[in-house]
């Protein structure tokens, strides 16, 4: 019996003449963790998709235990072993857990009743082999990401799979989700299940994987076992291109000016226990913690959406009162939400309208929208930005997830921001384009005076770009350190213990 | 949000597709004149001595204006995701009032009466879009009561005060300067058709040139966003409920004063119409997308097949069946379209 459990061979795959897939080979072993790495649009997604058999490669063929499969199906596929974790889950969210888990076997036996019994039984078997409990009543949409996850996973384990491929999945989890998912990861390896981890994170991927595969521009630029590879060099791969590392030094300070923001004794109900904060012009000052920590409600307040926060804020050495959007926006604070696509972006409406969103009025003349003003406004800021776009009128719903980020950002430079809130500024965003969006806020902050404030899991990402970061832990500070000096295992080691 | 093609550097159309692209472009406008330009055919080879007369178009000029303008207002509040079911009943209620109006300031010779005592009505009529608007705003952008339910319980209430100050029958008797606004001709032409094409170009300009416009927009695609953009979402829908109510006003104004004539119930088929018009015309009920263009070639392509079908003796119940058979035909090729596009 051959080695591979599936392979693909010189693979080619286009859409309307652009090469999705230029040549590709790649394997994956038996119950190896595999990691496919590459930026947005490398041609991760369309690999997937191959060996699930959703599409046809143009050249190239494809083989299963050493044998050439001709016209793979997604029927053919799940049927040896393939199972692919999309990053949508593909639950049934108004089922229960018990129901999600039980579904496939039930549905194959065709019997027209539902023995409930047996439903729970089957469910409760699936996440045992995690090792794993949650409650099997519970609807699927109440439960967090990190839980639904398992359930798709322990899913995909009870259609008998061999290999499971699981798309992106760290994306939109906390560090401690993470964890415990790596850990799932090598439980299942244990059972002599392969697992093909694709991402573009490199954390997972340095940890957790025994090979690596990196792909750019539809193209296998280097595979070989995970020692053979370092942060650094994976990343050039990706990118093409060196990143760099150097750490964010805050410019002098003049004295006699009075803090951007200074904020004393901030609640907010259930959320925030009082804290203090001052931001200073150049200022990028991290703030990370857990979900529910009351990071995001200590934002939300600084943007005037939590009215009912008490304590004063001083912005620009004025007293001011927060108490709505418009107002926070008035006085030059804002914010680029956590959930880019249902929080920031206009997805149906072009990249100009987006950004110009916030500050309509500033092109209005009269009565109208003055048109030419506000494409040669949008289109200096595409420039500035350095946005991917054919042009301001292309739907925003088409850029990358970069792109998209750059666009939120811009929307605010546009209303003459004096303070930036971000919430998880890089996620899902891909190597190269984060390094842009790292280069954009450190150039707002120095050369134009902004001060910056960053909420991250990404530790890495918080400690090159910060000069100062916060750890918040039950609505309060509890721990500060400085950028640059502080190093990743330290934070890690306190955020670990904040539970 | 990986390796999608990336749109922004679009598949280069194949040479000999471009028209086939314009077809398929965004906007249904272009599927729309077609569909009108066939409807217009079709009826004038059916019935050519009949349908290609002058007298045909001016009668159509003349009731296409009441359904036009309550479809415009309908598609106003499905641009922010919303609807307004409520249209018909703030028509009726404005004519109602000012026809109440009329017969207490001149009993049993409200006919007669002159420019002054119309010009009131005008006001209180209008006074009443605004009212029952500002009131459906209320509900929905303050309170937060979801649009269909708000709309069809101030719908009761508006249809309700109607029949309280009819009694039920229709008031008749309005005065002559009253009755122009319906039944009029400036120029040779319809005046209810004059002020409609007025009010659709006022309409179309507010949404795509202003501010205003472009706010309703963004609402309507994401309204989570536009609160985190900074938009005062509640006043926006707000006001966009009060243009609603003075449209659904002005229709109701030329309906009284075509057919000499307020009742508490009257076109009441007009609402569900219009609501498909709405959508018929591009509108997506889920907000974000709508023009005044399409809204008003979609209204022109059933007031031709209307009128076409009456001068083939078609009965008036068949009619009614066409107008729907016809409308899903349209929807369900602009579904099979977008799925065709992904």
């Amino acid at each position: 019996m051959a080695e591979s459990l599936i392979e693909l061979r010189h693979v080619g795959k286009r859409f309307a003449g652009i090469k999705a897939l230029d040549d590709v080979s790649l394997s994956v072993r038996r119950g190896e963790i595999h990691c496919l790495a590459g930026e947005n649009g490398s041609g991760k997604s369309t690999i997937i998709k191959v060996m699930s058999g959703v599409y046809q490669p143009d050249e190239g063929e494809v083989l299963i235990d050493g044998e050439p499969v001709r016209r793979l199906t997604p029927a053919d596929s799940i049927a040896r072993g393939i199972q692919v974790i999309y990053q949508d889950l593909s639950l049934f969210g108004n089922l229960s857990v018990a129901e999600n888990l039980a579904m496939n076997g039930l549905l194959k036996e065709r019997r027209r009743g539902v023995r409930w019994g047996e439903v729970r039984r089957i469910a409760r078997t699936a996440l045992d082999r995690l090792g794993i409990d949650l409650p099997l009543d519970a609807d699927v949409d109440t439960l967090p990401t990190s839980a639904k996850q398992i359930v798709a996973i322990a899913r995909a384990l009870q259609a008998e799979a061999r290999l499971i491929v699981m798309d992106e999945p760290t994306t939109a989890l906390t560090r401690n989700e993470v964890d415990r998912l790596l850990d799932i990861t090598r439980t299942i390896q244990r059972d002599g299940i392969a697992v093909l981890f694709v991402s573009h994170k490199m954390r997972e991927m340095l940890e957790i994987s025994e090979r690596l595969t990196v792909m750019r521009n539809g193209r296998v630029v280097v595979e070989g076992p995970i020692v053979d590879f370092t942060e650094a060099s994976i990343t050039r791969h990706m990118t093409g291109h060196d990143l760099s590392h150097e750490v964010y030094v805050r410019p002098p300070q003049d004295e006699g000016v009075p803090p951007r923001l200074a904020v004393e004794n901030l609640t907010v109900p259930g959320a925030v226990e009082g804290v203090n904060l001052v931001l200073r012009p150049g200022d990028v000052v991290g703030l990370s913690g857990l979900i529910g920590s009351g990071r995001t409600e200590l934002a939300l307040a600084l943007f005037g959406m939590r009215p009912d926060h008490g304590g004063t804020v001083h912005i620009d050495g004025k007293a001011v009162r927060l108490d709505g959007v418009q107002s926070a926006i008035r006085h030059g604070v804002a914010y680029v939400p956590e959930d880019r696509l249902s929080e920031g972006l206009f997805l149906t409406q072009s990249v100009a309208r987006n950004m110009l969103a916030s500050s309509l009025d500033r092109v209005t003349r009269g009565l109208t929208v003055d048109r030419a003003q506000a494409t040669r406004t949008s289109d200096d800021m595409i420039a500035a930005m350095q946005i991917s776009t054919r042009s301001g009128a292309t739907l925003v719903g088409h850029l990358s997830g970069g792109n998209q980020q750059r666009v939120v950002i811009a929307r605010w430079l546009m209303t003459q921001a004096r303070i930036l809130i971000l919430n998880g500024p890089t996620v899902g965003v891909d190597v190269g384009s984060k390094a842009e969006i790292h280069r954009i806020i450190r150039d707002l902050a120095v050369r134009k005076g902004l001060a910056v404030l960053m909420i991250s899991d990404d530790v890495p990402e918080l400690l090159q770009h910060c000069n100062s970061i916060i750890l918040m832990h039950r609505g309060r500070f509890v721990d500060r350190f400085d950028g640059g000096t502080a190093s990743e295992d330290t934070i890690s080691a306190v955020l670990k213990t904040l539970r | 949000m990986t390796a999608q093609i990336p749109t922004n550097r679009a598949p280069t159309t194949k040479p000999g597709h471009s028209l086939l692209r314009f077809v398929n472009q965004d906007d249904n406008i272009v599927q729309l004149v077609i569909i009108t330009a066939l409807v217009f055919v079709v009826m004038s080879a059916l019935s050519p001595e009949k349908f290609l007369r002058y007298y045909n178009f001016e009668s159509i000029s003349y009731t296409l204006p009441e359904l036009g303008l309550l479809s415009i207002a309908i598609m106003v509040a499905m641009l922010t995701g919303g609807i307004d079911l409520s249209v018909v009943g703030i028509a009726n209620l404005s004519a109602v009032l000012a026809g109440t109006l009329f017969h207490s300031l001149a009993p049993g010779a409200s006919s007669s009466l002159g420019l002054g005592s119309v010009a009131l009505g005008i006001v209180l009529a209008l006074g009443v879009g605004l009212g029952a608007g500002a009131l459906n705003g209320l509900l929905i952008a303050k309170l937060r009561i979801t649009p269909i339910l708000a709309t069809l319980g101030t719908s009761q209430i508006f249809t309700g005060i109607a029949l309280v100050l009819t009694g039920g029958p229709a008031l008749v008797g309005f005065p002559a300067a009253w009755n122009f606004i319906g039944n009029g001709k400036v120029l040779g032409v319809a005046f209810p058709f004059v002020l409609f094409v007025v009010l659709a170009l006022a309409i179309g300009f507010l949404l795509s040139r202003t501010a205003f416009g472009t706010r309703l927009l963004l609402i309507g695609t994401n309204a989570k966003a536009a609160v985190f953009a900074g938009l005062d979402t509640e006043r926006i829908v707000f006001q966009s409920y009060v243009l609603t109510g003075l449209l659904a006003s002005i229709a109701g104004l030329i309906l009284s004063g075509r057919t000499n004539a307020a009742k508490s119930d009257y076109g009441t088929s007009y609402l569900l119409q219009a609501v498909l018009v709405a959508v018929l015309g591009g509108t997506n009920p889920a907000g974000g997308k709508g023009s005044v263009l399409g809204v008003s070639i979609a209204v022109l392509a059933l007031m031709l097949l209307s009128s076409g079908f009456q001068m083939l003796r078609f009965s008036n119940f068949l009619i009614d069946f066409i107008w729907g058979a016809f409308l899903l035909l349209v929807i369900a090729i602009n579904v099979a379209r977008n799925r065709r596009r992904l």
